[in-house]
């Protein structure tokens, strides 16, 4: 199990990435800042990057309105 | 000179030599009454500078001063306070040329401010004052014209054949102030329109001459009925004629600072903005897609988060119809250029069917609000909104939190058509709700009633047409008599507090926390949310203190900034704006200071709304649509969410309560942490338990002058 943000229990599977855990999540927002057991992850390994088994993943949505 | 200005009966005139701009400032404020007629320059001191910095501080600090304890809003001696900031007018960085508008509001009695792109601000400054103070009542229509390069000031007589929509009225004064185009380029007017005559939610619109469509755009101080109060003055047009400007128009102290940090910020945006929000594209209007995909998009008076016809309305739609290609700040040097139009619109409804118009915008805002909160899903609809609201002066946020309203009164039995005068006013009753629009500008019918506002109309239902109080109190989005802008706070605690615990009414400018806390859960205690609810109004205030737009501090960043300590502040953009006010102003800061310098101007507001009779802790209290269910299909359209909050809030069985049990259930717990937040928030910002800044906190701000420690002794 992956803990999503504190929050959201996400099912883990082996080569579970960033990618599909923001697709389960219905992350939309196209930017972010990733942390998997507390380090950062960019946009660019969201792909390829594998979340180990029972990960801290914080997804932080960086955005601030109107 | 143009030959149809000379006509112009002038009232009252004042010549003056313009000061140069002196890193950021000129040291002057001009003052009109429009009453009397008096005009006249007043000195800016240094302690108003080291204090209230400019923009939205010069503004409170004037009004601070010009008004009294019982002053109304339609009192002669209400002021519309006008200025950008020492930074205003920069060139280098984007976003650098707002304005603010400061007046006591129709609508909450108390202070507004709302700020709005064009160039009148910043114009005004290159014509010699940090900030034009406009008081006292006009017996007939008038214009007030400043011309720099004249180096007068002059009130003037509006005939009566002149027009008082803005999209008329700005071509009306291009033929009668501008004798070249390159006059054109540097006028701007403030004006208003006949719904701000007719109703308390008018607006301003500042306009801008955009050298590429050789037409005039105009955006929009909307909140708060400062449109209102302008045409209670009897005021037509501010009118200002400026030098033209340069990049170092502001006199910088270090001008290489700037263009350095200019240079950085610039390539920012035109690295990633096409990667990221797409501003230069579709503007605001990409949120709408987002809020809908993360249940925060207000739909049908804010009871649902999402809707499936939300893809008809969203940013793709309006990328489309947005003409392309052209330059789309709303400032020189902007080159986030968010500020999209429609050209040619042709205008279906109303006294202008027929002709062809530029829309500007939509934006996010008037989207949410006339589009997804009303249920109305037809772009050519929010087009006519728009462009009505704009050239009719009336906020389109007061009006689509407002139609809102009156369509859920409506679906609810309160209104039916033999009190709408026959209209329809279901959701997504489009037609319907522009014919509402054209009685509110006439001053006619059901229009004259939604203009006053949504507080008025909920008295005004409970007395005329036996509306439940309770009921219109729960779903008539307003707090402070100001209407709610579009977001969806249920779910989001600090959002609550964001809109409820301001000083001005619920606008999202001084906090937007909803992501942080609901989605990232970056906001877990009571304290996460207080220390939020202290930072981030404080930083956004300070925009509006210097002249700056909010937008490219967040809608635009390195993907690097992922690697901060502290994300969301966006800190190497924060830093930017170090060394931007440290530029112009030759005075060396840190971000810490920043905040400071806005903390004084917020306390000194918050003193201003207890002076006036209000700002205190009852008067921060929310309606409770915005804190959770009011409805059982509200509470049934989402059940699986309450139901699980029933089991891990309260440790109860959901399957044994009906649903008012449980909602009422979670009335009383959202309620009452609702309180539990304001004590926390009270608390980090200083302020007693009833919401008032202690003498402590204005000792330690600096601003503990004797008539304001007299007014927060009364309450303490
Ligand atoms: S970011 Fe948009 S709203 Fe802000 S100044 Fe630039 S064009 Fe205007």
């Amino acid at each position: 199990m992956i803990l999503v943000n504190q929050k959201h229990q996400v099912a883990w599977h082996k080569g579970i990435t960033i990618r599909d855990v923001l697709k389960i999540m219905n992350y939309t927002y196209p930017h972010m800042a990733v942390r998997v057991n507390g380090t950062p992850v960019l946009d660019d390994q969201y792909d390829t990057y594998t979340i180990p088994d029972e990960a801290d993943v914080r997804v932080i949505h960086l955005i601030a309105g109107g | 000179m143009n030959e149809a200005k000379a006509k112009l009966h002038v009232l009252s005139e004042f010549t003056y030599t313009p000061s140069t701009v002196e890193r950021g400032y000129t040291g002057q404020t001009l003052y009109v009454n429009v009453g009397d007629g008096t005009i006249k320059g007043k000195p800016v001191t240094e302690d108003m500078k080291e204090k209230f910095i400019g923009g939205r501080g010069f503004d409170l600090w004037l009004l601070w001063q010009g008004i009294n304890d019982s002053t109304k809003w339609n009192d002669p001696e209400n002021e519309i306070v006008i200025a950008s900031g020492p930074c205003g007018g920069t060139t280098q960085y984007p976003g650098s040329g707002k304005s603010i508008a400061v007046s006591i509001s129709p609508l909450t009695h108390v202070p507004i401010d709302s700020n709005a792109g064009g160039h009148y601000g910043p114009y005004l400054k290159f014509s010699g004052w940090d900030a034009i103070e406009v008081q006292g009542k006009a017996e007939k229509d008038v214009f007030v014209y400043v011309d720099g390069p004249a180096g007068i000031v002059q009130i003037i007589e509006a005939p009566e054949d002149s027009p008082t929509d803005t999209h008329m009225l700005g071509h009306w004064l291009n033929d009668h102030f501008a004798a070249s185009e390159k006059d054109k380029q540097q006028m701007s007017f403030v004006t208003a329109g006949i719904g701000s005559d007719h109703s308390y939610i008018g607006c301003l619109n500042f306009s801008l001459y955009d050298r590429k469509r050789h037409d005039l755009r105009y955006k929009q101080a909307g909140r708060g009925g400062i449109g209102t109060v302008f045409r209670d003055k009897k005021i037509k047009a501010l009118i200002v004629k400026s030098f033209p400007v340069k990049g170092d128009s502001n006199h910088p102290a270090d001008m290489e600072r700037i263009a350095a940090t200019g240079a950085d910020m610039q390539h920012e945006v035109a690295t990633f903005d096409p990667v990221q929000n797409r501003m230069r594209s579709r503007g605001t209007s990409y949120l709408v897609q987002i809020m809908n995909d993360y249940d925060l998009l207000p739909v049908h008076n804010y009871k649902f988060g999402a809707h499936p016809d939300t893809p008809k309305i969203n940013g793709d739609i309006w990328e489309a119809q947005y003409t392309q290609n052209m330059p789309d700040g709303c400032w020189y040097g902007c080159t986030v250029a968010c500020a999209h139009a429609v050209d040619a619109y042709e205008v279906r409804t109303g006294p202008y069917k027929g002709q062809r118009v530029i829309v500007d915008g939509p934006e996010y805002e008037t989207i949410a609000g006339c589009g997804s909160n009303c249920g109305i899903f037809e772009p050519w609809a929010l087009l006519e909104i728009n462009f009505y609201c704009d050239t009719y002066g009336i906020d389109t946020i007061s009006f689509g939190t407002g139609m809102a309203f009156v369509m859920e009164c409506y679906e609810a039995g309160i209104l039916d058509k033999e009190k709408t005068g026959g209209l329809d006013l279901h959701f997504g009753k489009a037609e319907e709700t522009l014919e509402v629009m054209h009685q509110l500008a006439r001053g006619e019918g059901f229009g004259k009633i939604f203009g006053m506002g949504i507080r008025q109309m909920k008295q005004y239902f409970v007395e005329h047409f036996d509306a439940d109080p309770q009921f219109v109190q729960d779903i008539g989005m307003e707090a402070k008599g100001l209407e709610y802008s579009e977001y969806l706070t249920k779910e989001s605690l600090a959002q609550q507090g964001g809109y409820g615990l301001t000083n001005k009414g619920p606008q999202h400018d001084e906090a937007w926390l909803i992501f942080m806390d609901q989605v990232n859960n970056q906001l877990p205690t009571f304290e996460d949310k207080a220390e939020a609810l202290h930072y981030f109004p404080m930083w956004r205030t300070w925009f509006g203190l210097c002249g700056f737009c909010k937008l490219p501090w967040n809608d635009v960043v390195d993907p690097k900034n992922s690697l901060s300590a502290e994300p969301a502040k966006i800190p190497h953009h924060v830093q930017n704006y170090v060394e931007i006010y440290s530029g112009v102003t030759g005075k060396e800061v840190t971000t810490d200071d920043l905040i400071d310098m806005s903390e004084r101007v917020y306390n000194l507001q918050r003193v201003m709304n207890i002076r006036l009779g209000y700002g205190l802790r009852d008067h921060d209290a929310i309606p409770y649509r915005s804190a959770g269910p009011v409805t059982e299909e509200e509470y049934l359209s989402r059940q699986e969410r309450y139901d699980d909050q029933i089991r891990e809030w309260f440790d109860k069985d959901p399957e044994t309560m009906t649903t008012q049990e449980k909602m009422a259930l979670h009335r009383e717990y959202r309620e009452g942490r609702y309180e539990k937040l304001i004590d926390a928030v009270y608390k980090r910002r200083g302020w007693s338990p009833n919401g008032v800044p202690t003498v402590e906190k204005l000792q330690q701000l600096g601003i503990d002058y004797p008539d304001v420690v007299a007014i927060v002794k009364k309450y303490l």
